[in-house]
């Protein structure tokens, strides 16, 4: 009879809050269950058990590792403009070996970010930006506004763990000491757990927060921001006040910012804010971040160019500029011939003149499972699903780094290591090309 | 003139616990090919859960199950899907600049089809 193993303090990666306090029961080579995770962690742990799929495909058909690595290999040498993309759902040091391989084959360099907290990063480098910890908006942070971001269905642990629940060093009584503010477009189940809710039409978050910043300073703002925002400017002159007079606010927002029409503007006006409420008080402003490990995508793209995403390297050295080297606009005008996809599913959610050129080249992806993206892959490879099992160092949303305890064996390759062996096979490959052209 | 309404594309829970299952079918499938519409605006368009509708725009156009929202949970005029292949088909190349296509606060006309088909799919 096989026995029952405890895992304790496995870290959760499905989402950016990475809970690293999950304990789980392992069975027959299966998570049985998950402790303390909530209800989408659950279904991530309980998901990924090894399945029966070959570990790679080229064109449809089962090959094995060997040929799958060299195939990729030969398609992204010979690719003029390639594209290495992704990387949010993988460990950083994969993620490190998709930006050498992009700079060893002068590719563009991006990350889900660019579909995600791009216009954030944008927002960061204009602006900069007054940061905390999770950990500091737990132990001090008696004022919480979530700007367009809908925690209790895509961060369901961040109320209890991090924001609004927990007692902290200067909020001994936790909720009751915080006041907890929401402002979207709809409203949303988060919407349920704050003491207000503020409902802001469509596309009016630039003009809102903006407003915000002339009642922080004591300037008067028009009427027409009533109109343009959908709320009166008595309830904006309410939540400047309480912002002001809070002694630690955070403004946590989402891609309800980042998504809409303004992008990195929207995000910057929210940034400007947090800095000129520090002339009254604490008071931070931060990304919700979704992937489990799209803050690492940006730590290590980072440190690798010099820029979070969007960097060319097709000249040899760095280059960063969102709309020029970002994913959706080099697939959407055509210009890709070739793509890298590691843990991302662009087929699934990029703009449909993007998904149409994706279809289009040749791609070789890798992912722990069947996506619209590894169908349309030329290779497709199946990895082993990291914090599962596979270890390494993600980043939290708030830019920790948390070591991950993998619970099961896998029989397929880490990213890591399928990376780690294109790499190499590229390498080889570029020897075989400089000798041919120094003979010549 | 037709029924013009602003399509936010989010997060779902249900969408989040589904793709871990799979993103080719099932509960997965169904989640992102619904769309939430305001109660004023269903009964406005007579409109009931499970009804097919059609979105439109310059980009694309997609069939997709209606729901009824919640009272108060959307404004009249503005509409929620969860992301996937049918809100992708509604979003244009342009990302003005900034790596970003416009995925929320996209403008849809919206075409009533009446009732569900006999599998309850869409398109």
């Amino acid at each position: 009879m096989a026995e029952k193993r405890v895992v304790a303090d496995a870290t959760c990666t499905f989402c950016g809050c990475v809970c690293d306090d999950i304990v789980l029961e392992v069975e027959n080579g299966r998570i049985t269950k998950a402790r303390n995770a909530c209800v989408l962690g659950t279904a991530w742990f309980l998901n990924h058990s090894p399945e029966n799929r070959p570990v790679c495909t080229i064109e449809g058909r089962p090959a094995s590792l060997d040929e799958g690595v060299a195939e990729a290999a030969r398609i992204l040498v010979e690719a003029r403009y390639p594209v290495v993309y992704g990387l949010s759902d993988t460990t950083s040091e994969a993620q490190r070996l998709a930006c050498q391989i992009a700079d060893r084959i002068g590719a563009c360099l991006d990350t889900t970010t660019s579909v995600c907290h791009g216009p954030s990063g944008m927002a960061f480098q204009g602006v900069g930006e007054v940061t905390c910890t999770l950990g500091e908006i737990k132990q001090r942070a008696d004022l919480v506004v979530f700007w367009g971001c809908n925690p209790a269905e895509s961060h369901p642990r961040h109320f209890t763990r991090y924001s609004t629940m927990p007692k902290g060093f200067l909020v001994p009584r936790g909720r009751k000491d915080r006041t907890v503010v929401v402002v979207d477009v709809r409203r949303t189940k988060s919407a349920a757990a704050a003491d207000k809710f503020i409902r802001i039409k469509p596309r009016a978050d630039f003009e809102a927060l903006w407003a915000l910043r002339a009642l922080v300073r004591g300037a008067p703002v028009d009427d027409s921001v009533e109109e343009k925002t959908g709320v009166p400017v008595r309830e904006w002159e309410e939540l400047a006040e309480r912002m002001k007079s809070c002694r630690f606010g955070v403004l946590l927002f989402g891609m309800g910012l980042s998504m809409t029409r303004g992008k990195h503007l929207n995000v910057a006006a929210a940034l400007a804010l947090a800095r000129d409420l520090n002339r009254y008080t604490r008071f931070a402003a931060k990304p919700m971040r979704g992937h489990g490990n799209v803050t690492g995508a940006d730590n290590v793209v980072a440190w690798q160019t010099g820029f979070p995403f969007g960097v060319g390297l097709n000249r040899g050295y760095p280059r960063f500029n969102p709309g020029e080297f970002t994913t959706t606009d080099v697939l959407a005008r055509g210009e890709a011939d070739a793509a890298l996809i590691v843990a991302a599913d662009p087929m699934a959610n990029f703009a449909q003149p993007a998904r149409e050129h994706l279809a289009r080249i040749p791609v070789i992806a890798l992912d722990p499972k069947e996506t619209p993206t590894t169908r349309i892959a030329r290779v497709a490879f199946c990895t082993a699903p990291y914090g599962i099992s596979v270890a390494g160092t993600v980043y939290r949303m708030d830019d920790v780094p948390v070591y991950l305890r993998p619970a099961l064996p896998s029989p397929y390759p880490s990213d890591y290591e399928v990376l780690r062996r294109i790499d190499r096979a590229i390498a080889a490959l570029l020897r075989e090309r400089e000798g041919v052209e120094l003979r010549a | 003139m037709g029924n013009w309404f602003v399509l936010i594309a989010g997060r779902s829970s249900r969408q989040g616990v589904s793709l871990n299952k799979s993103k080719l079918e099932g509960e997965y499938v169904a989640e992102i090919s619904t769309i939430r519409i305001s109660p004023e605006d269903a009964e406005r368009l007579g409109i009931k859960s499970g009804d097919r509708v059609r979105l439109r725009n310059s980009n694309g156009e997609v069939v997709v199950r209606c729901e009824v929202a919640r009272p108060d949970e959307l404004s009249p005029g503005v509409l929620f899907m969860a992301y996937g292949e049918h809100s992708s088909r509604l979003m244009g190349g342009d990302t003005q600049g900034t790596g970003m296509p416009d995925s929320k606060g996209i403008d849809v006309e919206l075409i009533p089809l009446g009732g569900p088909e006999p599998d309850g799919g869409a398109e």
